[in-house]
């Protein structure tokens, strides 16, 4: 079970929290000037790194916010939390 | 290298201390050039092997296994085979697999323990009976064997099932009777025998590291740990780890990775004749020929690579194991592993051609891939050695995410993802 650190709570555990896929991914200003393969893009295609990946959280069962987070998925170990809006951290200036 | 064995060969080794066995297949180099490479050595991959040599006579082929073969999702699945799927292009995919599997121990002339002991799909709210229902008609106008059955018919298929005062009360069930289990490992091992017998080099050990590519753009060969290897066609058959080997050839294919666990109990005398699985509350059981009850947990939520995951979801298993089977309450479990799954948007695999000539992708199988083995191997080995899908297999692309034709067992398939 993860131990996430909440940017609002602090440290909780992980069924406290709900996964919500990948960070920073913008929807298109205008949707309908986009072309089949944008859309697809948008709706289904997302980073499955093997490495430092930046995902969201919910803390459904807390503070009820979202948040960004860097996390090592060979070990997930988290590099960093941090809040929605601010910009993806360096993974090393993280550390 | 002895590949066939009299009962006289095994009695007189059986005395001797299991002793003078010898390898079942080569541990051989990799050569320069092949005329089609297998990258990932499963079950899948293994059998995509067999069947490129057997049927359309491409035997220069090499399976390329970063570690060893069938270690896995092969070797991490609970073994569960069954073909009810709802859509027509599923249904046809899956029981093409069902078909080839009742044969597959002759085929191969390796015990691969096939059981058609019926798998047995509980309903335990309103909807689910709409559903499974609605699964039943389906898969019968598919000619997918099927049925639904009462919870006392179901209860009588499987005793030591638990249908009243329990949290969710059994309503019913969906019961396919030619589904069942098989024995993984020997899947794995089974192909790997038969395919090296036809000539296919299996190079355990041997990372893929690189995709090479031609100055057309076609695939040239693949780059790894034991040196560069070149081929016409190479078939990616990665699992959860396809979207590494795609991201070296510039494909981004529409797959997330997850954590999937299974356990297993302390081996017992037999008391479970079927495989059971319970959508609602999530639980699948069978029981092993060992003896050991094989459990199926659900995936963890977010993205890894670790093949572990968190010990909450085996034990809301088996919180579901406990109230349906009551009597299993106080077995202990021996040991837990998890594998990593590559699931889709749709939750239907992707398997076919893919932007980059020569190269071809089989994966996206998700939490299901076991019980489609020969099928998928099957169709694979047709796609690589004719450059197109075979029918079965040619709804199952990976154009159909920008195309809008899903094929949407997201909703419909028969276990929670």
């Amino acid at each position: 079970m993860l131990l996430i650190n909440c940017p609002w709570c602090g440290e909780r555990p992980e069924p406290e929290f709900v996964h919500g896929g990948q960070a920073h991914v913008a929807r298109p200003t205008d949707p309908s000037a986009t072309d089949a393969q944008q859309w697809a893009e948008f709706l289904y295609l997302r980073d499955n790194t093997r490495g430092v990946y930046a995902e969201r959280w919910r803390h459904s069962h807390g503070c009820g916010r979202f948040f960004n987070a860097l996390r090592d998925t060979t070990t997930d170990h988290f590099i960093a939390t941090y809040k929605a809006g601010e910009p993806r951290p360096a993974p090393e200036a993280a550390r | 290298m002895q590949r066939s064995f009299s009962a006289w060969s095994l009695l007189r080794r059986g005395l001797g201390g299991q002793r003078g066995w010898s390898a079942q297949w080569r541990s051989p180099e990799p050569q320069p050039s092949y005329d089609a490479l297998i990258v990932g050595g499963g079950g899948h991959g293994l059998g995509a092997a067999y069947y490129l040599a057997r049927e359309h006579g491409i035997r220069r082929v090499a399976v390329l296994e970063k570690g060893w073969i069938g270690g896995g999702n092969t070797g991490r699945n609970t073994t569960i085979i069954r073909s009810n799927y709802l859509f027509d292009e599923s249904a046809a995919l899956y029981d093409h697999a069902l078909q080839m599997w009742s044969g597959l121990s002759q085929e191969l002339n390796y015990n691969v323990m096939f059981s058609p002991r019926g798998v047995l799909m509980l309903a335990h709210t309103v909807h689910d009976v709409q559903v499974f229902r609605r699964h039943v008609f389906a898969n019968r106008a598919n000619g997918v064997q099927n049925e639904w059955l009462s919870p006392q018919q179901a209860q009588a298929f499987c005793p030591v099932l638990k249908i009243t005062d329990i949290r969710y009360p059994v309503l019913g069930g969906a019961l396919q009777r030619g589904g069942g289990t098989a024995r993984h490992d020997a899947v794995a091992w089974g192909y790997a025998r038969a395919a090296d017998a036809l000539g296919v080099d299996i190079i355990e050990n041997c990372e893929v590291t690189g995709i090479l590519r031609a100055d057309s753009g076609a695939v040239a060969g693949v780059q790894t740990t034991r040196g560069a290897i070149r081929a016409p066609k190479v078939g990616v058959s990665a699992a959860g780890h396809s979207s590494v080997i795609m991201d070296m050839a510039g494909v981004r294919v529409p797959l997330s990775s997850y954590p999937l666990q299974a356990l297993v109990s302390e081996p017992v005398k037999p008391i479970f004749p079927c495989v059971v699985m319970s959508n609602s509350i999530h639980a699948y059981i069978s029981q092993s020929d060992k003896g050991e009850l094989v459990i199926g947990a659900g995936t963890d939520a977010y993205n890894s690579y670790t093949q572990r995951g968190g010990p909450h979801i085996t034990a809301h298993a088996l919180e579901a194991i406990c109230e349906l089977f009551p009597m299993f309450r106080r077995l202990r479990m021996l040991r837990c592993w998890g594998g990593i799954v590559d699931v889709t948007p749709d939750r239907s695999p992707i398997l076919g051609k893919t932007p980059v000539p020569g190269l071809y992708l089989n994966c996206g199988w998700g939490t299901g891939g076991f019980k489609a083995t020969p099928g998928s191997a099957h169709l694979f080995a047709w796609t690589i050695a004719h450059d197109a899908p075979h029918p079965v297999n040619a709804p199952f692309t990976l154009e159909r995410f920008r195309d809008g034709n899903l094929i949407d067992e997201a909703a419909a398939a028969a276990v929670a993802h």
